[in-house]
């Protein structure tokens, strides 16, 4: 009985981790950039989930509202905008790709290699406790002068400059 | 129970893959999805170590902290898509082009 308990949990986990490492790679291997940025999207949906599973719920709907309804829509207009070069024939990576993913590859081997050598690696999740409402925490820690409410605000600052940057680089000028 | 560890290689093959496309891809665009991927790698790694976490939570502030974290990582991750492509959509103009070894303005 508690082996079907954990199988309940383990399933869903391993085949939607599964999906979005293959879905990743789909992003970076598409030719078609349109069709990337649509690989791109269920990749996050599924990083989305993976966020609903360790309990944070509101980072997975935030991850869902910032994620693909912003970011990934507008990497789809800037793919549209140039899209004359993203539908071109010429290679789609560059003459480095080997390396590239010798690089990689070394980088996970030695991320896992670290990780299995790290004494924390077998702790367990604690049962959160059924009283706090941790979205209710989430807010609460974001605007209290005790809390994070610097960062908090220093984030509103870049995003506020990212803005107005974003704008004057894009800017026609004639 | 979901092992720490499944998470961890979970967000470790994330990260390597994006760094594939941010190294290996010619056009830019495509790096910033790159860009993407591994940020997204960090989230997922920021929130399990949250859920795992063993110390005692003695107040909302340390209860909190990796979430908050993974909010702060979330709005530089805006901020950084929204310039990234500001200055994509400048290159395209002047230059025509979007393809990363052609981006040589600056090459001594």
């Amino acid at each position: 009985m508690n082996n079907l308990a954990e199988y309940t949990q383990q399933i869903p986990f391993i085949i939607i981790a599964a999906v979005t490492l293959g879905t990743a790679l789909m992003v970076v291997t598409t030719k078609n950039l349109v069709h990337s940025v649509l690989w791109l999207i269920a990749s996050l949906f599924g990083v989305a989930v993976i966020f609903a599973l360790l309990q944070a719920g509101f980072l997975a709907v935030v991850q869902v509202v910032i994620y693909i309804g912003a970011i990934a829509i507008l990497l789809i207009f800037a793919v549209m905008l140039t899209r004359k070069i993203a539908q071109e024939s010429g290679p789609r990576f560059n003459e480095n790709w080997l390396w590239a993913g010798v690089v990689a590859l070394l980088v996970l081997v030695a991320l896992i290699w670290t990780l299995t050598s790290w004494s924390g690696i077998s702790s367990q999740a604690l049962p959160l406790s059924e009283r706090t409402d941790l979205i209710q925490a989430l807010g609460i820690v974001l605007v209290s002068p005790n809390g994070y409410v610097l960062p908090f605000e220093l984030a509103s600052v870049l995003l506020l400059a990212a803005l107005i940057g974003s704008v004057v680089v894009a800017l026609e000028r004639n | 129970m979901i092992p720490l560890s499944w998470y961890l290689i979970f967000a470790a093959a994330l990260f390597s893959i994006g760094m594939f496309g941010v190294l290996a891809r010619k056009n830019a665009i495509a790096i910033l999805m790159g860009i993407e991927l591994m940020l997204n790698a960090v989230n997922v790694n920021l929130v399990a170590f949250w859920r795992y976490q063993t110390v005692p939570m003695v107040s909302l502030k340390a209860m909190m902290a990796g979430q908050v974290f993974a909010v702060i990582v979330f709005a530089v991750a805006a901020a950084e898509v929204a310039v990234g492509l500001a200055l994509f959509i400048s290159i395209y103009r002047r230059r025509n082009t979007v393809a990363a070894d052609e981006i040589d303005l600056l090459k001594w």
